[in-house]
């Protein structure tokens, strides 16, 4: 083999072991982004989701001694109860958009294994007493599920 | 006064850019000098401009002038004095006029050091400038106007996010954008030899000189942003491959590439194409960067969503690559390598590889972060492709880079021998290997961590090694051991600056490694007096006490810390309740340590002060990443100083 067909298929071996990493990432990485409609709708226990939706009011209970977190997400079609193991986090609270992710249980529930409380756009404080729609908040969810 | 002021300084620096650039170019194609002198003069008056709109934004600040909307969203009648200067980056409009000041400064820099030394390049380099800095000019203009008027004036503001109320908030975004800015020299230079054909060597020397300070504080500004994660956030991370993160990482992967191939092409001539490729590359995913950031097209932590400022950012982006690339293709029988490639073994192919994988883990992130767009604009499918993902992909190349950083400085030229090999390789290789079975035999079973230490050994071995025999070879002509390195590291300032370098970045692959692979957590709720323990430490929780601050309220918990040996010490995490927001933000309280940081986060709480919740951290070796970031300021220091061989 000439030294630049050494060079080419050596460039080759590693540019396609890298694209092989890449593919495998994905497919093993990927977590695909719900809402609770289209979570109940096909619901596959123990494949990894992003939930995002709205913490229903008077849904939140917190249990400090268990540190067992549960409330409900909805998206003002369907509702999905959620249990955590773990503090709820800094902008975490009733009546908020929420991320979860975790993975749907045959007991029915939403085991969620992390929580990204949902940050209002541009650190916006709501207009006092306006409660935002849930369009508007699962368009912004859905735009950030960071 | 002061919106309308602002405005007029915005559009008139926008005017005295515009035609400066054009200036610059006309002069350049005409010969003539004044048209030259005048397109100076405009930089000059732009830059004087630009700092006006910053002196006017920050004396609205101080002086409370709420008619200026940016100040009131952005401050209120509580905020420190200190955090009502920096609140000029706190948002997108202000941190788009602190860029433009940036870029103006450089600007500056560029007239005074190249107008006399470069007279061919430099009249197109000043025109490149100028061009990009009225595209931020522009956006100030249109997009994003920092100094839109209120109405009516309210009577308080709404005040700064208080995640951002932190010394990292001040550094952070400077040297983010000093690192961002700074990639515009080497690229207008990059331009400026295309078009006046001169792609010689010496616009490579100034723009790796360049280069290497853009990379340094993009470098430190990666760093600090880390800090503000770790000891802001409370999560005990310091990063998350946030979408925002990549963006500022790309472009110090391909600046790093670039760093390493201009080598090739100083010394081999060749890779021409292909380091012109790289500075156009750097430069066009900074302004990437600043799209995903400034657009809001994608949702993170830092990015400030706004209208339209995306179109504009992508239009230009699209001009800087059609522009640029279309350049590169018309002067392509020029970039001819003059070299040819002898031996696989040899430093040309380690560099070779080298890029290889830097550009690969560009790619890598680059995808990572596009995918989840693209796959929701086609298929219409929201996912995400997280940690994981880049973890998996990139582990493999990082640890190959490492290897290669231990090849890279110490094999031979056009083709090593076997006996250069042996030389320089055997004993580093033999360290490498040793350091790791000895870790194996304490007890680390971790393979990624013993790889990372087998690696991080040979690399320091062949930079001991060949420091070693190059400060002996200087004591032979008669100096002691410190004046041999010292001058040893001013005589050869580049090759040692860039060991140093090296150094800093094997201190913080010890500290990435350690800290995923041994650092321990545990949450609990404990009643008052009641301790926890966790890896040897026991932390006691004393109670809780609140108190109001300038402007937000704090609920205080106390935590004594001991471990069984020398006497404890006190923890204070804390709740902070800003009067703007309905939930509050934890504030962290640490013991940081060489070895490890002890690190607690108090969540949730009895408001009786019975109990809380609280999260303990032991965070193993992460003091080692900003042990390593001041190593590699002082490698970088030393690499940017004049070529002592040179000027002697």
């Amino acid at each position: 083999m000439s030294r630049r067909g050494k060079f080419v298929a050596g460039g080759l071996v590693i540019a396609a072991a890298i694209a092989y990493l890449i593919w495998a990432g994905v497919s093993q990485s990927v977590v695909y982004f719900v809402t609770p409609s289209e979570l109940l709708a096909a619901p596959t226990p123990s494949k990894t989701y992003r939930l995002g939706g709205f913490v229903q009011a008077g849904s939140l209970k917190w249990e400090p001694k268990s540190l067992d977190l549960s409330f409900t997400l909805s998206d003002g079609k369907a509702s999905v109860p959620v249990r955590h193991k773990g503090t709820p986090p800094d902008l975490f609270a009733e009546e908020r958009g929420a991320v979860v992710e975790g993975s749907w249980t045959t007991e029915g529930y939403f085991k969620a294994s992390l929580i990204m409380a949902k940050h209002s756009e541009e650190y916006k404080a709501p207009p006092d007493g306006a409660e935002p729609g849930y369009k508007e908040l699962i368009k912004s969810l859905r735009g950030n599920d960071k | 006064m002061i919106p309308e002021l602002g405005y007029g300084a915005t559009v008139a620096a926008l005017l005295l850019a515009l035609w400066g650039a054009g200036a610059a170019a006309a002069s350049a194609r005409t010969g003539r000098a004044a048209l030259l002198r005048s397109g100076e003069r405009a930089a000059v008056g732009a830059f004087a401009l630009i700092t006006a709109c910053i002196a006017l934004m920050i004396y609205a600040f101080l002086a409370f002038d709420f008619s200026v909307r940016y100040v009131a969203i952005n401050t209120n009648l509580g905020t420190p004095f200190y955090y009502r200067v920096t609140a000029l980056w706190g948002a997108l409009e202000g941190s788009i006029v602190l860029w433009a000041w940036m870029l103006a400064i450089y600007t500056l820099i560029v007239v005074i050091r190249y107008r006399r030394s470069q007279p061919e390049l430099y009249p197109w380099v000043l025109s490149v400038m100028l061009g990009v800095l009225a595209f931020f000019l522009l956006i100030m203009t249109i997009p994003a106007p920092p100094f839109e008027r209120l109405t009516p004036i309210p009577a308080d503001g709404r005040g700064l996010n208080p995640l951002l109320q932190d010394a990292g908030m001040i550094t952070h975004p400077v040297a983010l954008y000093l690192g961002f800015t700074g990639f515009t020299v080497p690229f207008a230079f990059a331009m400026a030899a295309l078009i006046v054909r001169r792609t010689g060597e010496e616009w490579i020397t100034i723009t790796r000189r360049w280069t290497i300070i853009a990379w340094y504080f993009l470098a430190l500004g990666l760093l600090i942003g880390g800090w503000w994660s770790y000891h802001v956030l409370g999560w005990g991370g310091y990063w998350a491959w946030d979408p925002v993160e990549n963006a500022a990482f790309m472009p110090f992967l391909t600046a790093t590439a670039f760093l390493h191939s201009v080598m090739v092409q100083e010394r081999r001539r060749m890779l021409k194409l292909w380091n012109l490729s790289l500075i156009i590359l750097t430069f066009g995913l900074t302004i990437f960067g600043t799209f995903l950031t400034r657009s809001g097209i994608i949702g993170s932590v830092h990015s400030f969503t706004q209208g339209t400022i995306g179109y504009f950012f992508l239009g230009f982006l699209a001009l800087v690559l059609l522009g640029s690339f279309s350049l590169l293709a018309s002067r392509m029988e020029r970039l001819r390598a003059e070299g040819v490639l002898d031996s696989v073994v040899s430093r040309e192919s380690t560099f070779l590889l080298n890029n290889l994988f830097l550009v690969a883990a560009t790619f890598t992130v680059f995808f990572g972060t596009v995918f989840p767009l693209i796959s929701e604009a086609v298929r219409g499918v929201k996912i995400s492709v997280g940690a994981p993902f880049f973890n998996l992909v990139n582990i493999p190349v990082f640890l190959a880079l490492l290897f290669l950083m231990g090849v890279g400085p110490l094999i031979a030229w056009r083709r090593a021998s076997a006996g250069n090999l042996k030389r320089n390789f055997l004993k580093p290789v033999l360290a490498g290997l040793v350091a790791a079975a000895a870790l194996r035999a304490l007890g680390v079973a971790n393979g990624l961590v013993l790889t990372t230490m087998a690696l991080v050994v040979f690399v320091a071995g062949t930079i001991a090694l060949d420091l070693f025999r190059a400060v002996r070879a200087r004591r032979r002509s008669g100096d002691n051991w410190g004046a041999a390195t010292w001058g040893l590291l001013l005589r050869q300032n580049r090759r040692y600056g860039g060991f140093i370098v090296h150094l800093g970045i094997l201190v913080i692959a010890l500290g990435v490694a350690g800290s995923q692979a041994w650092s321990v957590q545990k949450e609990v709720t404990l009643d008052k007096g009641q301790s926890m323990e966790l890896a040897g430490y026991q932390v006691r929780f004393d109670g809780l006490s609140a108190s109001e601050e300038s402007n937000h309220a704090k609920v205080t918990g106390a935590f004594t810390v001991t471990n069984g040996r020398a006497g404890g010490y006190m923890l204070y995490p804390a709740k902070k309740f800003y009067p703007q927001d309905q939930t509050p933000i934890a504030y962290v309280d640490y013991r940081l340590g060489w070895i490890e940081d002890v690190y607690l986060v108090l969540g949730d709480f009895a408001r009786d002060g019975s109990h809380a919740t609280v999260k303990l951290q032991v965070n193993r070796m992460v003091s080692w990443l900003w042990l390593g970031g001041l190593v590699l300021t002082f490698g970088a220091a030393l690499a940017i100083l004049p070529d002592a061989r040179r000027a002697a």
